[in-house]
């Protein structure tokens, strides 16, 4: 039985939770009532409901290239950052967290310094650096200095996780004569996944969602990511409607969705069961 | 032992060479594993940060703009003197300050923690959805989210809030973009950065065992003191680095800005530092683009971010979070 005091105090994260989160279900809502709507005032549409907005899945928007490559470009953009920033990241993470060498807190400081440095200097500065060596134009490019500007934050986060694994297995595999390269795969990822699945989601939706780099380091239209594509569209004055934007806009937020979805319910699973209690 | 036999001396030289010889390979292995572990983050690091760096430093001393793109000329401190004259580059400044504190202490880092600490004492579902929700405006393009706030605030009869909110409560609509230039700045970067908070934020009160808060509980304490006395220190080193990582993000970020109002409404209403240099450098309405004041402007960030994390460092005793690893005294 409970009182209707403490009925009302575990109402109380709800009302906070609701009130403070009603902008964006409202942004939203209008996104979605207004790429099946000709026109919408407020949330209330005015035209008749429409399909025309979803056209571009089939037939490419006048003379643009086709989504599905624009959206496989995007891809390898978002799946190379989960992959190489949380690699990349885990490795130094790792040597800053547990090894001892000459210039370790210089290096530590420096990581955290050197997000200070504004995109907007290093974007005048890394077009030269790409075109001397060759990557300009390419999402190779794009993808080497995404998880490249990525990485002060990935080593720090990393480095945290790694501090919060006590030691004690780890020794114990280095006195059996595991190696550290050994022990880092074995030991030590096993322990921190929930930060990994952190990271990697964290650098999956900033990959996908990104706008500022693929736009100034690519040029070519069939390079562009869905953010670009949709930018140009918009910069399209004789063409633009709002409920077009909107509809590439849920497109392009759909599979993250989906990916997000997934990855919190395994990351739950990690948290309620595993590593606690035994093994 | 004393005697100064030949062959007895040339053992010990051998010895002792042989001594230093190991140590070398003893050393070299020592730094064998931090180079390995270190090397693909470092290689990225000098090529994307320091090169960059060091070629900002040296554009910001030409007089590099697409007039003089071919043949620049060095020029020193000229972009720095020019940039100190400039009547506006007060109001520039007094811009940044605004945008940066409110922006992080009611968003990035207050709503953060806010959201993490309320989604972890409801049902766990619950709280994953409202997480979902917060995620949302991140992974939104940029574009479509802008737009999105520009439907909220629009003038009549498009604005959801002139349409559903003030014009039932008798306000006169507006376009609020132009009416409050700097809550529409404040309100679309926070619901943006509020999310990184959270997240990190989450992360860490989950990986909190369960056993420190059923221990606080059995004690008597309250909600609140849980949080106050166990979850908030638990999670020092997170509060850290979400208050030092977004203040320096948010010095150098411009992008919805950018969209948004572009600096408006007048020609410097809610121009940033990093949005000046933007438009100095990659976007001037005036035709001639000025690589080389933009990269000095630039520049100047760059310092400011160095001394802001310094004094974070100072701030946090950082000192006793890079403590020596333990592990190595094996």
């Amino acid at each position: 039985m409970y009182t209707w005091e403490q009925r009302i105090r575990a109402t109380i994260p709800y009302v906070i939770m609701g009130i403070i989160t009603l902008p964006i279900i409202v942004g939203y809502v209008w996104i979605l009532i207004s790429s099946f709507f000709f026109t919408t005032e407020g949330l209330v549409p005015k035209g008749r409901f429409t399909l025309e907005y979803w056209r571009f899945l089939v037939e490419p928007i006048a003379q643009r290239p086709s989504i599905w490559i624009i959206t496989l470009n995007t891809l390898i953009l978002a799946l190379g950052m989960a992959v190489f920033v949380v690699l990349i990241s885990a490795m130094a993470g790792y040597a800053l967290s547990r090894l001892n060498f000459p210039g370790r807190k210089a290096f530590l400081s420096l990581t955290l310094i050197l997000h200070a440095f504004p995109s907007v200097t290093l974007l005048i500065a890394i077009f030269y650096v790409l075109r001397a060596i060759k990557l300009y134009d390419t999402i190779t490019g794009v993808v080497l200095v995404q998880v490249s500007l990525m990485l002060p934050l990935g080593v720090w986060l990393m480095k945290g996780f790694f501090d919060n694994v006590s030691w004690d297995m780890e020794r114990a595999a280095l006195i059996d004569g595991c190696g550290r390269l050994r022990t880092w795969w074995e030991i030590l990822l096993p322990n921190i996944r929930p930060g990994i699945a952190a990271l990697s989601i964290f650098s999956f939706i900033t990959g996908w969602s990104s706008f500022l780099i693929p736009y100034t380091f690519t040029t070519t239209d069939t390079k562009a990511t869905i953010a670009v594509y949709l930018n140009s569209l918009i910069g399209d004055s004789t063409f633009v409607t709002y409920g077009q934007v909107a509809a590439v806009g849920l497109f392009q937020l759909i599979p993250v969705m989906l990916f997000f979805i997934f990855s919190q319910e395994y990351l739950l699973n990690i948290y309620t069961g595993g590593t606690k209690g035994g093994v | 032992m004393s005697s100064h036999n030949p062959s007895t001396a040339g053992t010990m030289v051998l010895a002792r060479e042989e001594q230093a010889y190991r140590s070398f390979w003893v050393r070299l292995r020592a730094y064998s594993a931090p180079a390995f572990f270190l090397s693909p983050a470092a290689i990225l690091v000098f090529i994307f940060f320091f090169l960059p760096v060091l070629l900002t430093i040296l554009i910001s001393m030409t007089d590099m703009s697409t007039a003089t793109f071919g043949r620049f000329n060095w020029v020193g401190l000229a972009n720095y003197a020019k940039m100190a004259k400039f009547r506006w580059t007060k109001v520039i400044l007094k811009n940044t300050a605004i945008y940066v504190f409110f922006t992080l202490t009611l968003f990035n880092v207050g709503l953060g923690l806010v959201i993490a600490l309320v989604t972890t004492h409801m049902n766990r579902r619950a709280g994953f959805l409202f997480r979902t929700l917060w995620l949302l405006p991140r992974i939104t393009p940029s574009v479509v989210y802008i737009m999105m706030w520009r439907w909220m605030a629009a003038d009549a009869p498009y604005g959801i809030l002139n349409q559903h909110i003030f014009g039932p409560l008798g306000i006169p609509p507006k376009d609020w973009v132009t009416a409050a230039p700097w809550v529409m700045v404040i309100l679309v970067n926070g619901f943006v950065g509020a999310s990184f908070g959270m997240i990190i934020f989450t992360s860490a009160i989950e990986s909190i065992p369960d056993d420190y808060i059923r221990a606080a509980k059995v004690d008597g304490a309250s909600t609140w003191q849980s949080i106050r006395y166990v979850i908030i220190p638990m999670i020092k080193w997170p509060l850290l680095f979400v208050t030092t990582y977004q203040t320096l993000s948010l010095l150098t970020s411009f992008e919805y800005i950018l969209l948004l109002t572009d600096g408006g409404p007048g020609r410097y209403g809610t121009e940033v530092w990093a949005l000046n240099a933007y438009h100095r450098a990659l976007a001037n309405y005036w035709g001639n683009i000025q690589f080389g004041y933009g990269a000095a402007l630039a520049s100047v960030l760059v310092v400011i971010g160095i001394v802001m994390s310094i004094i974070y460092l100072r701030v946090f005793q950082f000192g006793a979070l890079i403590e020596e690893p333990k592990i190595e005294t094996l």
